[in-house]
């Protein structure tokens, strides 16, 4: 990815990526070209699958290996999410989009630096965009099933407010389910990763062009360069675990809040 | 040398969350130190709050490159 970068930059000195290096089409072109992001995207697929089916194989009661780390991965997702914030009486129907949610976003945001494929999926936003749709109808639908229509666009509201302030109360709220919660954890997801991976792209290109272009000075404040993309990609590890587990903190989230009998 | 303005602004826009950011993770790690068996729910309340921060920032980064 950096090789045409630097071609282009030897003539003309060094440029800054921007958001031009996301759009990676490799067959076809235009609105259908199939993308890199999406055969790391179906990469993902077959390697959860081939996971989570390798793990459970073979089940016993002392688990192997593989069967431990699914199961920690899995019981992490019923308890600590599902369980304590949804609920012990709802969340056991909640835990499989949980666990999908979780481990899609796991596997392609660990994708963003695995050598071969260092390529954030979620740095597109029609991913995360997919996702939050599943998302969005999920909650609406299970909070409409259990107190109907107006009963669910009703209990918006705190009950025991004064009756001047209860409309604008509920006008925001209303806002606040319809729009602002599905767009903020979209763009929370997207946002992270694509000024992370923006940022390693910057630090690594901008190390090698200092010492493939640069003069002695700029070859010495290479070295600090290539140390801090280093420490930036062990950043990024973490923020790729964390925004994993807070998107599916966010969803567990606004299911319960649908669910929740007084707001 | 060239670049863009927006990027500034982002820059601006990330002193807010920031501040913020580190206001929850003081109030978190108090609340912990003195009463440590409580840490598993903290946690889970301080990275709620994080992330409503940091919302702020990551609209800051986005709109950046909307209005380039």
């Amino acid at each position: 990815m950096s090789l045409p970068l630097l071609a282009a930059s030897a003539e003309h000195g060094y440029t800054a990526p921007d958001q031009s290096i996301f759009w990676q089409p490799l067959i076809g072109s235009g609105a259908f070209a199939i993308t890199r992001p999406a055969i790391v995207f179906a990469l993902s697929a077959v390697l959860i699958i081939a996971l989570l089916l390798a793990g459970t194989k073979k089940l016993a009661i002392v688990p192997g290996k593989k069967q431990m780390v699914v199961e920690a991965a899995y019981g992490f997702v019923r308890n600590t999410l599902a369980r304590d914030i949804i609920g012990s009486k709802d969340f056991r129907k909640f835990v499989p989009l949980l666990f999908t949610f979780f481990t899609v976003i796991l596997v392609n945001n660990l994708f963003g630096v695995i050598p071969p494929i260092q390529y954030p999926t979620m740095s597109r936003i029609a991913f995360p965009l997919a996702l939050t749709i599943f998302l969005y109808a999920t909650y609406h639908f299970v909070g409409i099933r259990r107190k109907g229509l107006g009963g669910y666009l009703g209990g918006l509201v705190p009950p025991g407010l004064p009756k001047l302030i209860v409309p604008l109360v509920w006008a925001l709220e209303f806002l606040s389910v319809m729009v602002i919660q599905p767009v903020t954890i979209t763009l929370r997801l997207f946002g992270n990763m694509f000024a992370g991976h923006l940022i390693l792209v910057l630090f690594i290109s901008g190390a090698e062009y200092m010492f493939i272009d640069g003069g002695l000075g700029l070859k010495i404040i290479g070295v600090p360069t290539i140390i801090m993309a280093f420490v930036l990609t062990l950043f990024e590890l973490f923020v790729e675990f964390l925004q994993a587990y807070v998107y599916t903190m966010l969803a567990a989230t606004f299911i319960a809040s649908a669910l929740a009998d007084e707001h | 040398m060239t670049g863009s303005l927006a990027i500034v602004g982002y820059g601006l826009s990330a002193i807010g969350p920031g501040i913020g950011i580190g206001l929850i993770f003081a109030a978190y790690i108090n609340g912990v130190a003195r009463q440590p068996e409580a840490r598993g729910m903290l946690q889970s309340i301080a990275i709620l709050g994080f992330v409503l921060a940091e919302a702020l920032a990551i609209f800051g980064i986005a709109l950046a490159f909307v209005f380039q």
